[in-house]
């Protein structure tokens, strides 16, 4: 789409060399990490400072030029694909760490400042940041807050949003609003709590105020092997009954383990139909209690066996294969699709019986990992996108996936965000009132429907097109197993 | 591990829809009431009283998820009560005021108590909710489980939204377990050296899941597992309460039924960052402290005396409870918003309560 020149001349006021808008320079931002979606901007705005995002919005709004909003483009549901005709605010140069504060306990940062710099930066002081989504090398707060990241700590330390107490955001007026406080409280509504994991729709985060924890004094790592899926959901579900909320729950199915193996030689056993890593941290009396009755309950439930790492070095063994899960399980074929779907636990067994009988199903082969303790599922299917046809029966094969997730009172995406990856599924999440609410509620932040459209809420209409095709879906050749 | 049998409790969704939807119809504003115990907290609302109390039963627990999903209307010690029975509790460990405080209204005036220092507000706990908007629809966000971003995140958005976006028909919270053991410490000590010590202890990593500062002593919770705790309590030093008294004590607090909470009038909530130490310019036996000093009481002045100490200290002021004599008093009990985040309010009322009849005015005049 032509750019107006006047716009042009506009933003370049403001952005000087900041402002990209020839093909070669635009198309390094044409995909985040969802590698199918690509789209090349047609303009990309590289601010240095908050009143530079608050001047490119107001130019945008009064040109009526849709904004789309960028971290580091690590996320994995399209959030962040440029939109025709629309502005790519790159918030990677905002980067500064302005404060950290060990005495009250928080660091406020930039929103182009990688996640784990956080961390070592607060490391000095005795102090981290908690989230610890597995990108956290590359990815930035402000994609964090976008998303409400996870990790593996969820459980006990929580996602984005139970460790941002403030932010700074700039609307699509203009306006720079403060949610939030210093101590995580303000008058008001908790629109806070709304504009985490609004994906980019609500405003742009240019400041975050985050929560720093204590680093734990004592951290243990528990390996269980089981020889039966179901055993090893059981016993997570035991652990957490009996009163243990363990730092990390870690769950990998035979393929994930083979795989992990292969890549990292951790020493997983791979006779393993089901593995279950357990982290405890805190205070070492603490750690000790839950460490001797987490690994008591482990084989009373039926591990075939149970260890401990000895140190530090044995630890980040145990932990390196189920870290690297992702590129181990890559290597298996030329391409994954890695879902993101969220199940009561107690559904575990039968939803993963219903993931190897869709494999069977489209012929397609899946490896699991799971962050067991607050039920998040990462199915990863293996395809060939050279092979005529196989993107899009992983694409049906994923959305099947997210459909029992939903049958089984979960949601279709537990970290990820819906981008435009999951736009279909959602459908199936949310009935047409409560969708017609989000359309409302992004309203209020941005009347004019600037910020990020199309992504994250499926239009109505396209949930009666997506309503259609799973009636033809009908058709498939998985039409004959059972849902529940 | 499974669900636990429950009694069916009673669903009134249907009443309760056509009783708004009347309302919405004929422009009458609705007073929406729990247990009632918490009217004193807020604006005053003037419109009928939309009773929930009849809309109540847990609808699922299943202590090995650590979700627990109720009706609004649920007493809010039934839900405790359920949840010790299997060793666990509400994090956040509200105040109820009343034994007939509701599990939905404990969600929408999004109270925290003593524990509240270590584990967070109730927003951190809400995962799900069932809401009747003020034009009668009834909508479901989020769910029951730990990680969801499918959606904006309403149901947080609910937490301590006062009854204005609609009517809590359901909600489900997570839960976690008692801690093995507790340890309650008294110390003589001024405020400062108070704050000091807690701010240390806290950088340290203590289990401090309880601290509350009135008239030269300091009271201090420890959670954890017993041996570690033994070793803990020299650290922070003082007299050891023994159980009852502990119970007792931090109940007072959590309740306002301590004697610093019944002594005058007004109450006023400061939310302070980090140190309280604007508080000094109130006499030491008007103030007591919470949560490290991040929340901070004073009673018996006026709002000239606190004005200057919540902009000095950069936090916000509550009027927590009025003084009794001030019937019919309707000035503002919360801090004022900027311009633009009161505009951003009212749009956001208006998604959810287009006709403005839900609890009109009980957060902010016009709102």
């Amino acid at each position: 789409m032509a750019i107006d020149a006047g716009l042009l001349r506009e933003l370049g006021l403001v952005l000087g060399p900041g402002l990209l808008s020839t093909p070669a320079a635009c198309v390094a931002y044409e995909c985040d990490a969802l590698t199918a979606h690509r789209h090349p901007p047609d303009l990309v705005a590289l601010p240095t400072s908050i009143e530079q995002v608050q001047q490119i919005v107001r130019i945008c709004r009064r040109n009526s030029v849709p904004v789309v909003a960028r971290g580091s483009g690590t996320g994995l549901s399209g959030g962040a694909l440029p939109v025709a005709g629309g502005l790519l605010l790159v918030l990677s140069r905002l980067d500064e760490i302005l404060e950290v504060d060990p005495r009250r306990g928080l660091a406020r940062v930039q929103p182009g400042v990688t996640n784990l710099a956080v961390s070592e930066a607060a490391a000095p002081h005795g102090m981290y940041y908690a989230p610890d989504p597995s990108s956290q090398v590359a990815c930035s707060v402000g994609g964090n807050v976008a998303e409400n990241s996870g990790g593996v700590h969820c459980l006990k330390y929580g996602l984005t949003v139970h460790n941002v107490l403030a932010v700074k955001l700039v609307t699509m007026d203009g306006e720079l609003l403060t949610l939030g406080s210093e101590t995580g409280e303000a008058p008001g509504l908790n629109l806070l709590g709304a504009v985490i994991g609004s994906e980019g729709l609500l405003g742009i985060v240019v400041e975050v105020t985050v929560r720093l924890l204590p680093l734990p004094r004592r951290v243990e790592l528990l390996l269980a092997a089981f020889d039966d899926v179901g055993r090893c959901a059981e016993a997570v579900g035991q652990v957490i009954a009996a009163g243990i909320i363990p730092a990390g729950l870690e769950m990998m199915d035979a393929p994930a383990i083979k795989a992990a193996e292969a890549f990292a030689g951790c020493g997983y056993p791979l006779d393993a139909q089901a593995l279950l890593l357990c982290e405890v941290d805190g205070l070492p009396a603490d750690v000790a209690d839950e460490l001797g009755r987490a690994r008591a309950l482990l084989e009373a439930a039926g591990a075939t066996s149970v260890r401990v790492a000895r140190d530090a070095g044995e630890r980040q063994r145990m932990w390196s294969g189920r870290k690297s899960a992702f590129p181990a399980v890559g290597r298996l074929a030329p391409d994954y699709y890695c879902m993101d779907g969220t199940i009561p636990r107690r559904h575990l067994a039968d939803v993963l019986a219903q993931i190897a009988a869709l494999s069977t199903a489209y012929r397609l082969d899946v490896a699991n990992v799971f962050h067991a303790g607050d039920g998040n599922l990462h199915p990863l299917i293996l395809f060939d996108a050279g092979r005529d046809g196989e993107l899009q029966r992983a694409e049906r094969f994923g959305a099947d996936i997210l459909e029992a997730c939903v049958a089984a009172g979960g949601t279709v995406t537990g970290e990820h965000g819906v981008g435009v990856e999951k736009l279909g599924p959602m459908c199936s999440q949310f009935g047409a009132a409560e969708l017609a609410t989000f359309h409302a509620l992004k309203l209020a932040f941005d009347p004019a429907g600037l910020l990020n459209p199309g992504k994250a809420v499926p239009t109505l209409a396209r949930c009666a097109d997506y309503g259609a095709l799973r009636v033809h879906g009908g058709q498939l050749p998985h039409s004959h197993l059972p849902r529940f | 591990m499974a669900l636990i049998e429950m009694p069916p409790g009673r669903d009134l969704t249907d009443a309760l829809v056509e009783r708004v939807l009347a309302a919405a119809n004929a422009r009458t504003p609705l007073r929406i009431a729990g247990g009632d115990t918490k009217r004193f907290y807020g604006r005053p609302v003037a419109g009928e009283t939309l009773a929930l109390a009849g809309h109540h039963g847990v609808v699922r627990y299943d202590p090995a998820e650590l979700v627990i999903t109720a009706r609004g209307g649920t007493l809010l010690a039934d839900v405790e009560a359920l949840l010790a029975r299997h060793g666990q509790r509400l994090p956040f460990e509200p105040p109820s005021f009343g034994s007939l405080a509701t599990l939905g209204g404990t969600v929408a005036a999004g109270l925290a108590g003593p524990a509240r220092v270590a584990r967070g507000p109730v927003r951190d706990y809400v995962l799900g909710a069932r809401l009747l908007t003020g034009d009668g629809r009834v909508l479901k966000f989020g769910g029951e489980v730990m990680k969801n971003v499918a959606g904006y995140d309403v149901s947080r958005l609910l937490a301590g939204s006062l009854g204005i976006l609609g009517v809590l028909l359901e909600v489900s919270l997570k839960v976690l377990p008692v801690a093995r053991g507790t340890r309650t410490l008294r110390r003589h000590i001024a405020a400062q050296g108070a704050l000091e010590l807690l701010g240390a202890a806290a950088q340290r990593g203590l289990p401090l899941t309880g601290s509350f500062w009135s008239k030269g002593e300091l009271y201090v919770r420890l959670e954890g597992c017993p041996t570690g705790l033994d070793e803990l309590v020299p650290t922070i030093g003082g007299e050891l309460l023994d159980e009852p008294a502990a119970a007792s004590l931090w109940h007072g607090i959590r309740e306002q039924t301590h004697t610093y909470f019944t002594s005058a009038r007004p109450l006023w909530r400061l939310s302070l960052p980090a140190t309280a130490a604007g508080v000094a310019l109130v006499p030491a036996d008007r103030v007591a402290f919470e949560w490290n000093g991040a929340q901070a009481w004073i009673n018996g002045v006026e709002r000239q005396t606190i004005d200057p100490i919540t902009r000095a200290a950069g936090g916000h002021a509550t009027l927590f409870r009025r003084d009794d004599t001030a019937v019919g008093e309707t000035s503002e009990v919360f801090a004022p918003l900027p311009a633009p985040l009161l505009d951003l309010h009212r749009a956001v009322k208006c998604v959810f309560d287009p006709a403005g009849i839900l609890n009109p005015g009980r957060m902010y005049a016009n709102l």
